[in-house]
């Protein structure tokens, strides 16, 4: 049996506008760019949707329709359905039509695409709660299944992950840690009880989200009967494919004279012509397959570049120093009680800002210039640096103001700080309603 | 397979061995006013290195102080000839600065009456030169001595390459002197073979000078970075110990240097933040109206004029620097960026530049754009990541920009000049 398993992930950042050190203390909009740059997010967001997400939202609706073994799942970041929402709720509706066939997946992630796992525990907790909320919000579901942006991985946040209630996380299919083992299995980390991880088969992945339209490469022209036969080989030593990719693969990577749409109308026809394949959702995959062994990850993976760790967005100092900064404001800004000014902090966190700063330019050089809005990691830095500078500035203002409020009126103060601590707490504890079902 | 090609490595450096190069250039470090002398000499050396044989004739004889000067590049370099005729010209002058000089100098300096005169006596001597000497190839760098070239060209049929390190209109800003601007045009028009020190050089050519693409070949400068490798002392360590910020220029005080946009910033920097001072290295005719400038706008103590510094006083001075600047209204290259790069001091420099071309890990902005230069300077100064990311990668960068790659391109042309 094979099953396959597809994810796609779906993303955009609120890109920073070109924000000179004298717009700091003058104007608190980071994110309104509207000039013809590519740092104009609704300008993105519209581009896309008609390139990507509302053309291949149809091609899915239409498989669904057609096949009904058909399945897929999608992660959306927060910021990404924020955006949606504020800037083109007819493509959050179609993504919704998808949703109501049933055979839709969510997985759950953090609400702000961000590294903050790795900076600061309790602000994680306080992304996935608010992610978890934005999904049951829109589409009324509840995921059961968690992956971490980019496919950041480690054995830590599989328990982590573990203890928040979730049955599978997914995580590249790493070489180095997979040594002679197939992808094709599900697997858990050596430190958890029930959780188990699916990997992506990152070489028939990318053989769609990166090759398709490659003429230099020996396949090409890759047809849907071709790539069926290759996941047909599975069959016998394999019992999921996971074909995890960027949603913007169909359309927008590989555009559409590609002949990416055509590819994938035929696909699962060609797949189900196998007795033996079907297609299986993240969450049915790990109920159905057992785990082979243990995915041994101590340091940190991701799906990104040909290193898979986090160097993409943690290699040059500028890069340190700037997600050093925002992570030291946290107390204060969450302290402030400010909605906007800790939604802006928050949005600061997205994974794509550090990303823009990489400076390895030289061996994945290409992508990263592709996927930069910025003409240098440096121009990135900078107005990322200045917009730190007037978010501390409002902190400042916040905190002058706060000890007014608490001459007027100390006991309202109080009831404040222990509803704030009430709130913390009940984050880390809570869990997801399946958790206490289980068993 | 491995036979032939054996062979053909084997040809290829028995006819690089072949080439004599007749070379006229009019500076050569130590007495040099610019980068130009420093280039020369790279790219000889390399040259030499490349076995290429050279004979590079300057034009001015310096009494005493020249004779130190050819011990001194004999000693390091080999298979350079030097040969000297005595001339007043060099490399920056201007028809102004000339009669201004020719009033002043000692007597028994001067030979010609005037710029033209000098240009003209330089090329009769070319000629007397070029019969005497045995070469394949001619090459003249800048303008003054394209002449000579010309004249050797005649003399000798042999093909000449000019080789374009600065123009006129680079010089003035636009403003060019049409005595210069017509030496520049003849001696491109006469060459066989341009060589541009940059791709923003070549347009220049193509633009203003009437001269086919396809003629001019690009050679970007190099740098030897063992030279700024040596453990020193850093300059202004009494500004250090304060806790000052140190931003630098150096270069020639001309229009063309952008000396007067560096104040311009420095202002709009010291308005966000008072702890940095702004050091200027470099002597010229702008000299008196910067100091003036800087003096009008109330910036008396935060300006620092250091005069013109070379050699290992420069390199301390580099690095102590936390950013150098590079403003230049139009910069043919800009060796100096080179230079700060290879101290380890991160470089803002202008986009009208040449070596913004070869050069990634480093910060650019329009000359004119004073805020976006402020606004660059005040994150270097205020961010030790953006310091170290920039100064780290970007002296990796300039490992890259080598005087063995120019001398390599230039043999090649030399090469395919010598087949057709």
């Amino acid at each position: 049996m094979a099953s396959i398993c597809f994810y796609f992930q779906v993303h955009q950042p609120y890109r920073i506008k070109k924000y000179r050190v004298f717009d700091v203390g003058n104007d608190h909009e980071y994110f309104n760019d509207r000039s013809d740059r590519d740092i104009n997010n609704e300008k993105i967001l519209h581009k896309v949707a008609k390139k990507c997400y509302l053309p291949t939202n149809k091609l899915l609706l239409e498989l669904l329709n057609t096949h009904p073994e058909f399945k897929v799942a999608f992660s959306f970041s927060g910021v990404f359905l924020d955006q949606l929402e504020e800037f083109s709720p007819e493509t959050l509706e179609s993504f919704q039509k998808l949703v109501k066939t049933g055979r839709v997946e969510i997985l759950d992630e953090t609400y702000y695409h961000s590294l903050a796992f790795l900076y600061s525990k309790k602000e994680f907790v306080r992304q996935v709660e608010l992610h978890r909320a934005k999904v049951k919000k829109l589409f009324g579901v509840t995921p059961q299944v968690f992956r971490d942006t980019e496919l950041i991985y480690n054995n830590e946040l599989a328990k982590f992950i573990e203890d928040m209630g979730y049955k599978a996380i997914l995580a590249e299919g790493a070489d180095h840690l997979l040594g002679w083992r197939s992808p094709n299995f599900l697997y858990n980390a050596p430190n958890v009880t029930t959780i188990k991880t699916l990997l992506k088969n990152y070489k028939l992945s990318d053989d769609i989200a990166f090759r398709f339209s490659s003429r230099s490469w020996a396949e090409w022209p890759l047809t849907s009967e071709k790539f069926a036969r290759w996941v047909d080989g599975v069959n016998g030593n394999g019992n999921v494919v996971n074909l995890f990719m960027d949603y913007e693969t169909f359309g927008e990577h590989q555009w559409e004279d590609t002949g990416i749409f055509d590819f994938m109308r035929a696909l699962p026809g060609e797949l189900l012509k196998h007795p033996d394949n079907d297609f299986v959702t993240p969450s049915e995959a790990a109920k159905r397959y057992p785990s082979v062994g243990e995915f041994d990850a101590h340091n940190f993976i991701s799906w990104a570049d040909v290193e898979r760790d986090l160097s993409a967005w943690l290699s040059n100092s500028m890069q340190y120093e700037a997600i050093g900064n925002i992570y030291a404001l946290e107390d204060d800004v969450m302290a402030s009680g400010d909605a906007k000014l800790i939604e802006d902090w928050s949005r600061l966190q997205t994974s794509d800002h550090f990303y823009y700063m990489c400076t390895k330019w030289f061996a994945d050089g290409d992508v990263h210039k592709y996927f930069n809005p910025y003409d240098t990691p440096y121009e990135a830095f900078i107005a990322y640096n200045n917009v730190l500078h007037d978010l501390r500035l409002r902190i400042e203002a916040a905190k002058k103001k706060k000890p007014a409020v608490k001459k007027v009126a100390v006991a309202k103060k109080k009831s404040t700080t222990a509803k704030n601590a009430k709130t913390v707490k009940k984050v880390v504890v809570k869990k997801l309603p399946a958790k206490t079902k289980k068993h | 397979m491995e036979n032939d090609e054996r062979h053909a490595v084997h040809l290829v450096t028995n006819g690089m061995k072949h080439i004599r190069v007749l070379m006229f250039g009019w500076e050569f470090p130590p007495h040099n006013s610019g980068g130009l002398g420093t280039a020369c000499y790279g790219l000889a050396k390399s040259l030499t290195r490349a076995n290429v044989a050279i004979t590079f004739v300057l034009p001015k004889k310096l009494d005493g102080l020249d004779h130190d000067f050819l011990k001194i590049v004999f000693a390091n370099i080999r298979n350079i000839k030097f040969r000297s005729i005595k001339t007043l010209v060099h490399p920056y002058i201007t028809a102004d600065i000339y009669d201004e000089y020719l009033r002043t100098a000692p007597e028994h300096e001067l030979y010609g009456l005037n710029l033209f005169d000098e240009v003209r006596r330089y090329g009769l001597q070319a000629r007397i030169i070029a019969s005497e000497e045995h070469f394949d190839v001619i090459h003249a760098h800048d303008w003054l001595s394209f002449r000579a070239g010309i004249e050797a060209k005649n003399v000798s049929g042999k093909p000449l390459i000019v080789h374009v390190h600065a123009t006129e209109f680079d010089r003035t800003g636009g403003h060019p002197n049409q005595y210069i601007y017509d030496e520049e045009r003849r001696g491109l028009h006469a060459a066989d073979c341009i060589i541009a020190v940059s791709q923003y050089t070549k347009n220049v050519i193509v633009e203003h000078y009437g001269i086919e693409e396809s003629k001019i070949m690009v050679v970007h400068n190099g740098i030897d970075p063992s030279e700024h490798r040596r453990a020193l002392p850093l300059a202004l360590s009494h500004v250090r110990a304060e806790g000052k910020k140190i931003v630098l220029f150096v270069g020639r005080l001309t229009i063309q240097k952008g000396a007067d946009y560096f104040i311009k910033v420095a202002k709009r920097v010291l308005e966000f933040d008072p702890n940095v001072l702004f050091v200027i290295s470099g002597a010229g005719d702008m000299e008196h109206q910067i100091i003036r400038l800087a003096a009008d706008i109330g910036l008396g103590d935060k300006v620092l004029f250091a005069g013109f510094v070379r050699g290992e006083e420069l390199m301390k001075l580099y690095r102590a620097a936390d950013l150098y600047v590079m403003p230049s209204v139009s910069e043919p290259f800009g060796l100096t960026a080179l230079e700060a790069l290879s101290n380890g001091t991160p470089i803002l420099v202008s986009k009208q530049s040449g070596v913004s071309e070869v050069l990634t890990h480093v910060l650019k902005s329009d000359f004119w754009d004073v805020d976006d230069m402020a606004d660059k300077i005040l994150n270097v100064v205020g961010s030790r990541g953006l310091h170290d990311t920039l100064g780290e990668l970007g002296s990796k960068d300039v490992e890259h920009v080598t005087w063995e790659s120019a001398a390599g391109k230039c043999t090649q042309i030399y090469q395919n000049l010598l087949s057709t």
